[in-house]
């Protein structure tokens, strides 16, 4: 029963990886930008966060709905202003350019916020504590479920908005080829800047959730970037589907490492992700924009 | 007043100038066909009419309006569209995709729709919902051509449509053009086809090493004519000048 606990709960784990990476794997799949700075972004995300629910007092959820429009417009000034511009002068500049961004953004939230931790969790409500026992060894958090269905719920909803929606049809179009993209009509530079703020205010919704469910400090962003990548590598990069199944196995495998020794929770996670990278390099669900 | 001017054009790629000091008019209603070897620059001037490539000077006048400085996707919408030579179908959409995406970003209030394409392209009925990476060379010409026509066009630019088919699928995306133009379309094309392009066209210019060599309406120009442009015969080298 505690493997099953360590499964269940690694799959919950797996959903916070998942909403955190999709952003990640969206940018990439539609720019071809590997984004160091995603992670920051969503530490980013979830300070502006913490700062708006200190000064009111409201409910985290209720402050999601401000602080990401917010992300969606810093997001959108990003690719306007720095990642067009680092873009026209091939791969290398932009890996560069978001890896400098992400050492901006944790030292100014170091400058502004103290280096001390943060959670939002005693302001979430009874979300964080309710829990179901279902025996000894396994209980299901009210709060873990709620992850859970969020990533499944952004992740299903960006898939349906990418087949479904004009805007979506345009991204994919400007993924597969963008100049042929303005030669039908479509304004690559704005459905560019439109799928940037999409990926960073989910990365911010993933940034709240880790303030929610545990803490958040300045310097978070690096690790959370790492786990990002490793579920979008180990799931396929550019895969939307692919980057939930990367989210869970990576989930499952820190949770089951940490079942053997609380130590090797994240040693687990890594092995994972270069064992499938040594045996698939294109990731379990391999894009097919990759392949094409 | 003429549908479509282009004035001393020049077009460059780094230092190679691939067209230079091109200048022609094109009225509502007319097929022009614009021939020469490889290398002449045919393809750069379509993209530079399109908005894919920007000038180094001179200007693109449409309907009246200077749209030299215009992204490619406002031209669109204002009725100039090309089909880019080698077909760049969107690979990983579906027939109707790669239809609809364009349908939704082209020039509104015009008689194409996802139906209307199938029906001046029959053969693409039946492939409907499949990958258009899948599509043999015809079929992608045919669904490159129905895209472009879902933008609603003023102005249809055709950048060597016949490139790389079968003669059966050369066939097969002629007869289908001959319905548009039949239907009153104004159409630019490339062709490296002499035959045929006299045959379509109604004016001809023939390009070489980026300049007009030869400019004429295709029943009066003989194709000895033509073919001395296309190899550039019939030019003397002035005493004294460089080579």
């Amino acid at each position: 029963m505690t493997y099953v606990n360590a499964v269940f709960q690694g799959i919950i784990l797996g959903g916070f990886y998942a909403l955190l990476a999709c952003g990640l794997s969206l940018i990439f799949g539609v720019m071809r930008i590997i984004n160091l700075a995603h992670g920051s972004l969503a530490v980013l995300g979830a300070f502006i966060t913490w700062w708006i629910v200190d000064k009111t007092s409201l409910s985290p959820f209720l402050v999601l709905i401000p602080s990401l429009i917010v992300m969606f417009g810093v997001g959108w000034a990003l690719q306007r202003g720095l990642l067009e511009r680092s873009l026209r002068a091939g791969i290398l500049i932009p890996l560069l350019t978001t890896f400098g961004l992400a050492i901006v953004i944790d030292n100014v939230l170091l400058g502004v916020f103290s280096p001390d931790v943060r959670s939002l969790g005693g302001q979430a409500g009874a979300v964080t504590t309710t829990s179901w026992k279902v025996s000894q060894q396994f209980s299901i958090s009210a709060l873990g479920i709620l992850i859970l269905a969020v990533a499944v719920a952004v992740l299903g909803g960006l898939s349906l908005f990418l087949r479904r929606t004009t805007l979506g049809r345009a991204m994919r179009a400007t993924a597969q080829d963008s100049d042929t993209a303005e030669l039908v009509g479509i304004d690559s530079r704005g459905v560019y800047a439109r799928a940037a703020g999409i990926a960073v205010a989910t990365a911010a919704l993933a940034g709240v959730f880790l303030a929610i469910r545990a803490v958040v400090e300045p310097s978070a962003g690096p690790t959370q970037l790492i786990f990002a990548f490793e579920a979008v590598v180990i799931g396929g990069f550019g895969s939307l589907w692919g980057t939930l199944v990367g989210g869970l196995i990576l989930g499952v495998a820190q949770t089951l490492g940490a079942q053997i020794n609380p130590q090797y929770a994240n040693l687990a996670g890594h092995l994972v992700f270069l064992a499938v990278i040594a045996v698939r390099s294109g990731g379990i669900l391999a894009a097919r924009e990759g392949t094409a | 007043m003429s549908l479509l001017s282009v004035e001393n054009l020049d077009v460059r790629h780094g230092l190679l100038k691939a067209v230079r000091d091109v200048s022609f008019e094109v009225g509502e209603g007319e097929i022009l066909a614009l021939v020469g070897a490889n290398g002449a620059g045919k393809t750069t001037l379509m993209r530079a009419i399109a908005g894919a490539h920007r000038p180094a000077s001179g200007r693109v006048v449409f309907e009246g309006a200077d749209v030299t400085a215009m992204p490619a996707h406002r031209r669109v919408r204002a009725g100039l569209a090309l089909v880019p030579e080698g077909r760049r179908l969107f690979p990983d959409m579906t027939v109707e995709e790669n239809l609809i995406v364009a349908g939704a970003n082209g020039r509104r209030g015009g008689a194409w729709k996802v139906d209307t394409v199938l029906e001046a392209f029959p053969i693409l009925k039946p492939l409907r919902f499949k990958r258009a990476a899948t599509l043999s060379g015809g079929e992608q010409q045919a669904c490159a051509i129905g895209r472009a026509l879902m933008t609603n066009p003023r102005l249809l630019l055709l950048d060597e449509v016949s490139l790389g088919l079968s003669p059966i699928a050369v066939e097969g995306v002629y007869r289908s053009l001959h319905t548009l133009i039949d239907g009153g379309a104004t159409i630019v094309l490339v062709e490296q086809d002499l035959a045929r392009a006299r045959k379509v066209a109604q004016r001809i210019i023939c390009m070489l090493e980026g300049r007009m060599v030869l400019e004429g309406p295709a029943d009066r120009l003989t194709s000895r004519e033509i073919t001395e442009a296309y190899f550039g015969l019939g030019r003397v080298q002035p005493k004294g000048a460089p080579a």
